[in-house]
């Protein structure tokens, strides 16, 4: 009986083409909707409706009054901070706080120490709002977070 | 005279490296790629603070509002200004309200562009403070330089 020779094998190539095809629009799509991830952060404020039946007012409790002017073009004009004229300097803000916030009890609880009411003209930007947040409820040393003050509420609108 | 019959060469290249090269690219943006951008709004740029970090965990029922620069205020792809805005987050409040909570329980995110007027973010407090809502997260992009 004859055999056949077996040794010549059959080559099977598999298509790729169309695989690629859709490997490459996969690419596309990824790359057309990459976008890179800014990360971001909050600044988390307890804000209530004052109550107008507040009874006696102790002048402990009595929050720090930051105020912020701007002029006509929204910029920052000016910072006071319980009257006191900082010029437009966060970093001052920030000492003063450090030194009006050292004085109090160190061993606060959380939620029970000093509140800054923030009282800003009302075309001036956000910006130099949340850069005066930054300055009054801490700073970085290092990696290490410190934290001034938790408390936050603004004033009426100043139309 | 004998012409040779000229075979055609296809030559075939080896497409294996190419195609490795292509996974792990479609991998890298795969793994990069972020849907929770979908909270973003192209009309607000945030401004910046090295104070604050992402959250850990996400906040319990957020009430996004985008401010825009001319004092537009955004809450699910729908624009209010700051008098219509109530309406928006009643809205908002009866799906809090049918969960069985509080508006004090609600947190509201509060995205607005660096430049807008601080005014009109006070005014989109107060109309959120008169629905009742007391937690505020004042969004802003981390600087880390």
């Amino acid at each position: 009986m004859k055999l056949r020779n077996k040794e010549r094998e059959i080559k099977h190539e598999v298509n790729m083409t169309s695989m690629i095809d859709i490997v490459f629009l996969l690419l596309v799509f990824f790359v057309m909707t990459f976008k890179i991830v800014e990360l971001e952060g909050d600044f988390s404020v307890r804000m209530p409706l004052a109550s107008q039946s507040s009874g006696s007012i102790d002048d402990t409790d009595l929050p720090l009054k930051l105020r912020l002017q701007a002029d006509p073009a929204g910029q920052l004009a000016s910072i006071r901070m319980n009257e006191v004229d900082l010029g437009v300097d966060f970093n001052a803000l920030q000492n003063t706080v450090i030194s009006l916030v050292s004085g109090q009890l160190p061993s606060e609880e959380a939620g029970d120490g000093p509140e800054v009411e923030i009282d800003t003209d009302f075309n001036l930007r956000y910006e130099y709002v949340i850069n005066a947040i930054t300055a009054v409820s801490g700073y970085k040393e290092g990696d290490q977070t410190v934290k001034l003050i938790d408390k936050i509420k603004f004033a009426k609108p100043r139309r | 005279m004998r012409v040779k019959s000229k075979k055609v060469d296809l030559a075939e290249g080896d497409l294996t490296p190419m195609i490795d090269m292509v996974f792990q690219l479609i991998a890298f943006f795969m793994v990069l790629i972020n849907f929770a951008q979908t909270e973003a709004n192209d009309r607000v740029v945030l401004p910046k603070s090295v104070l604050v970090k992402p959250p850990e965990e996400a906040l319990q029922f957020p009430i996004v509002l985008h401010v825009t620069q001319d004092g537009e205020v955004i809450l699910g792809g729908e624009g209010f200004t700051v008098d219509t805005l109530r309406i928006g987050l009643n809205r908002e409040l009866a799906v809090i309200r049918a969960e069985g909570k509080s508006p004090a329980d609600a947190n509201v995110v509060i995205r607005a562009h660096k430049n807008t007027p601080a005014g009109d973010v006070q005014e989109v407090i107060r109309v959120a403070q008169d629905q009742e809502l007391e937690r505020f997260a004042l969004r802003v992009k981390e600087d880390r330089s």
